[in-house]
């Protein structure tokens, strides 16, 4: 097995902790197996199958607390490790944040290792592979893109008696379809845990079309307009908005989450009565991590509720300091949708822009979470109730705060490939929106 | 790896026994010149030609292997506390082979000579793999062999030699400088630092022992209005990171700068909005280098040009090549821009790439004109055509790389730089005196730039207005817009060569799965007129 079961992930955090002599300790272990696919040009590119386990040790003389990491698994280099962080510890300075170890603590137990994806080889990738390539290139398109997958398990053990393990797969495939004189691009990618999920023939179909579609890009006016935002495009808004929670920032006074005058919005409306967010790490559609790195379980957390805020993330010290529960954060998550298809969103505009993807968002103001980034890989004009034509890619400046308050339209979540990277990455699943107002400030030729 | 874990290894292979079939390179082991300066004794160097004898014996036409050990340390606080304080080795080998004439890479962390070997096996099983959908077969340029190849960054105080109360003690002297200004009511402090010791064989016989340090400082200052309807921060973007030692922390005198980054965040709680329009613009290096890295080192790494990227990092508006090279105007003549890997103290800096080529500094923009683009020994032979044309022979620039041992290596940039003023040495104030209605802009702030490397919207730490010809109050909520090829035509003076500054990062993103890599930027002061500026402020 090419990551750590329960039990020798057990063996090897006892055998660091037996090398400890520190007043308290954790060892965190993450093994596993990750395998990847490239493709460009038709053809693959480049692959890679690698295997790591790690080890990080953290040791604490009272308030006093170094970690360590290593790869190397030897008695002597795993003892050095330890020695490492015990001998870093007692020169840091108290952290009056330190709350000490975990005790035992029960932790959500669930699988979620699928043998489809544990033991896919080089040749089922390629194959897969080919399932896009051979189209494109049999429709005179060429075809880039990635398929990526891990199996891999993460434990953790402290010396007070915690111990928490999980095994999971993930997988990632995705797919960017350009006409050989640069003149279109077209995108579609998925997450799946599940690789007999992957349906690359229908993402390779929906990257081609778009590419031939984008054909001829027209300009178009930057300004505010009513924007249909393919599910990707609001898992790459709303990603933003989810990593802003942090309690912390916000009773600090510099987060958009900060109540003037002090405290934090939680209980507010901020957003349409429509939003609602929420994890779980026992959802199949979402295994979120069942533990925090301490060992803490995470458990279902909702969010937003009906457009109000109600809860941020607490780690255990903020969470103690302000008499919270502490929370997980939101890596993975889900968002409530409606009964709206793509169609009916786009048969319902009169006019306005469907976008399928954004690209190298950056934040430009955190008073307000407003980020800047561009459309890419099949922005469309839509005019009287259908896609009209291809238009240019356009940059925006805009807040998944104002996004949310602004919806029209909602439709069905689905589980998205949210990072730009298109890596391996926590489920995100999400509603297609159509929104009024998205603010686009100017033109790009990009294509 | 530890004294008992290279003992057990030789143990191990001593029962393995009997004459082991390994290349001729391992005669070349004795002659290392400094072997004591690495940190690969000989049984790692023989476990890496035992994987290439595997990866060769299982059909490989070409393998290389890297083996290398990252060691990493990193200190961080806010105001007086610590909040993270690590110390992190990986080490391992990736093995990359051709067969079939495709690539198959593998990796792994179990350094056994089982393990190795299978490792290699399993790396031309995967090319083979790969090469079902092969439409042409890779072919590498050729390069020199370098038997016995060893560098080190030029670093002075290994600041792994430094003891952790002198790093936290810097880092508090330099938050309580902070905090020491009114209205300042955050800061954190943070400092890193990598030794990675990389050992590098081919099967052309290319031998490499090199380690390389990096050292990255870095400070972030917050004030908040007195009233809580404002929060501002400054970051230390004129502390770059650098691949030098702890000499570099002493000389970059974070603790005198520090007030001086406060009293600029609590400056920008009173800023003036900016009123967005046109102006000429003054970019110190300090805000430049990022601009440069987005808008000319990107888009001129040849397997963007070619559409390698196309899924994720994006490809160029470099495209075709040959409709570029000799022919498309960058910038005005004042313009040029060159790659190396050799100036002291860069991110990008090594004796050797990562396929064992020894770089050479090149000029990408010539005189204004794009002269030429960056590439893998892979990649070299696409641009046969304009190599031959112009009298240059067809070479890789040495810019293969992989962030650790784990990653296959791919093209990256190298450090790439905006060369003074060919003429004279040009001072700041120049630029400025030629100036009606302008904005000075220091330091980096937001970025971003299609996938293309045309649309780009940049921000920046500090903005002061310029007003016929000389910098008054600050200004807040500024970002530019601009297109690359506008934008660099727009420059009408540039810096000359006492006005050279050195920035870079340590987390620069590409590939998929994506990869980091370091890089510098030198550039100097420069003025463009009549840039389209927006203010980024929303209720």
């Amino acid at each position: 097995m090419a990551y750590l079961s329960r039990a020798e992930a057990r063996a090897l955090a006892e055998r660091v902790l037996g090398f400890s002599r520190a007043e308290q300790a954790r060892v965190s272990i993450d093994s596993g197996a990750t395998g990847n696919t490239r493709f460009a040009s038709n053809q693959i590119s480049t692959a890679g199958d690698v295997t790591d386990t790690t080890v990080t040790i953290t040791s604490a003389f009272g308030r006093r607390v170094a970690s360590s990491t290593t790869n190397l698994l030897d008695d002597a280099s795993l003892r050095a490790a330890v020695q490492t962080s015990e001998r870093l510890a007692p020169l840091s300075p108290e952290d009056p944040e330190y709350l000490g170890e975990l005790g035992p603590v029960p932790v959500p137990e669930r699988d979620s290792v699928f043998a489809t994806t544990a033991e896919l080889s080089p040749e089922a990738r390629a194959r897969a592979v080919a399932e896009v390539t051979t189209p494109a290139a049999a429709r005179s398109l060429v075809a880039t893109g990635f398929a990526v997958h891990r199996t891999g398990s993460s434990a953790v053990m402290t010396t007070r008696g915690q111990f928490a393990y999980q095994a999971s797969s993930n997988a990632n495939f995705s797919t960017t379809v350009r006409t050989p004189d640069g003149d279109g691009s077209g995108w579609a990618g998925a997450g799946f845990f599940d690789w007999n999920e992957l349906d690359a023939g229908s993402l390779a179909a929906r990257a081609m079309e778009k590419a031939e579609r984008s054909r001829g890009a027209r300009d178009v006016e930057p300004g505010r307009w009513v924007t249909i935002l393919e599910p990707t495009a609001v898992a790459n808004m709303l990603g933003l908005m989810m990593g802003a929670l942090g309690a912390r920032a916000a009773d600090e006074g510099r987060s958009f989450f900060s109540r003037p005058g002090g405290g934090n919005r939680i209980g507010e409306r901020f957003v349409d009565d429509r939003v609602t967010i929420w994890s779980d790490p026992l959802d199949p559609r979402l295994f979120t991590t069942p533990f925090t790195e301490e060992g803490l379980p995470n458990r279902r957390e909702v969010w937003v509720e009906n457009g109000v805020l109600r809860t941020l993330t607490y780690n255990r010290y903020w969470a103690q300091r302000q008499n919270r529960e502490p929370t997980g954060f939101p890596t993975g998550y889900y968002m409530e949708g409606g009964d709206a298809t793509l169609d009916d969103m786009i048969r319902s505009t009169e006019r306005g822009l469907l976008v399928t993807r954004f690209w190298y968002i950056r934040s430009v103001d955190p008073r307000t979470i407003l980020y800047t980034g561009l459309s890419r890989d099949g922005t469309f004009m839509i005019e009287n109730g259908r896609v009209a034509h291809p238009v240019k890619n356009l940059r925006w400046n805009e807040s998944p705060v104002f996004m949310l308050g602004n919806i029209e339209m909602i439709g069905r979540p689905v589980r998205v490939s949210p990072s730009e990277s298109s890596e391996v990455a926590s489920a995100v699943v999400v509603p297609p929106l159509k929104v009024r107002d998205f603010t686009f400030t100017s033109v790009s030729d990009a294509v | 790896m530890s004294r008992m874990r290279r003992r057990e290894f030789i143990a191990r292979t001593a029962l393995a026994g009997g004459a082991l079939s390994v290349l001729d390179l391992r005669e070349l082991l004795g002659r290392l010149a400094h072997p004591d300066d690495f940190a690969f004794a000989a049984q790692e160097r023989e476990l890496a030609f035992r994987a290439l004898d595997a990866a060769r014996a299982a059909g490989a036409t070409y393998a290389d292997v890297r083996v290398s050990r990252n060691h990493s340390q990193s200190v961080s606080t806010r105001e007086q506390q610590i909040t993270g304080l690590s110390d992190n080795e990986t080490m391992g080998m990736g093995i990359r082979v051709i067969a079939s004439g495709s690539w198959g890479f593998v990796a792994t962390n179990v350094l056994t000579a089982a393990e190795v070997e299978a490792a290699a096996r399993q790396a031309v099983a995967q090319a083979r793999a790969n090469a079902v959908s092969q439409r042409q077969p890779v072919e590498l340029a050729p390069a020199e062999v370098h038997r016995n190849g060893s560098w080190s960054s030029p670093i002075g105080v290994d600041p792994f030699s430094i003891s952790i109360e002198d790093k936290v003690s810097l880092l508090f002297a330099v938050n309580d400088a902070a905090l020491g200004v009114r209205g300042v009511r955050f800061v954190s402090s943070f400092l890193s630092f990598l030794r990675e010791d990389k050992f590098f064989a081919n099967t052309e016989g290319t031998v490499t022992n090199q380690t390389i340090y990096r050292t990255t400082p870095s400070v972030n200052v917050t004030a908040v209005a007195a009233d809580g309807s404002d929060f501002q921060s400054r970051a230390s973007t004129d502390i770059s990171p650098r691949g030098l030692g702890w000499e570099y922390v002493l000389e970059s005198d974070l603790p005198g700068r520090a007030p001086r980054w406060a009293e600029e965040a609590v400056q920008k709680l009173t800023a003036r909005p900016v009123e967005p329009g046109r102006y000429d613009l003054v970019l110190l290096p300090t805000n430049l280098w990022l601009t440069l890295h987005e808008s000319v080192a990107h888009p001129t790494e040849l397997d963007r040009v070619f559409g390698y990227e196309a899924n994720y990092a994006g490809t160029s508006f470099i495209h075709p090549p040959a409709d570029f090279l000799g022919r498309f105007r960058y910038g005005p003549e004042i313009m040029n821009v060159q790659g190396e890997r050799s100036s002291p103290g860069g991110l990008s800096t090594v004796g050797y790439d990562d396929e064992g080529v020894r770089p050479r500094d090149f000029l990408i923009v010539r005189d204004g004109v794009l002269a030429d683009l960056q590439t893998t020994r892979e990649q070299a032979p696409w641009l046969a055509d304009w190599y031959r044309q112009t009298g240059q022979e067809v070479r890789s620039h040495g810019c293969s790389y992989a962030q650790s041992w784990a990653d296959v290596q791919f093209q990256r940039m190298p450090n790439i730089n905006l060369l003074p003023h060919p003429d004279r040495d040009v001072p700041l104030e120049e630029l400025i005196d030629g100036v009606e209605n302008g904005i000075l802009i220091d330091g980096d702030g937001s970025f971003s730039i299609d996938q293309q490397r045309y649309n780009a919207q940049f921000s920046g730490q500090v903005f002061r207005e310029i007003r016929n010809g000389r910098v008054g109050g600050m200004l807040k909520d500024v970002a530019y817009q601009m297109r690359t090829p506008e934008f660099w035509s727009s420059m009408d003076l540039i810096g000359g060569r006492s006005t050279y500054w050195t920035g870079g990062a340590n987390n620069d993103g590409k590939g998929q799965p994506s990869q980091v890599n370091a890089v510098s930027h030198g550039c100097v002061p420069s003025r463009f007129r009549q840039v389209a500026v927006i203010n980024t402020g929303r209720a």
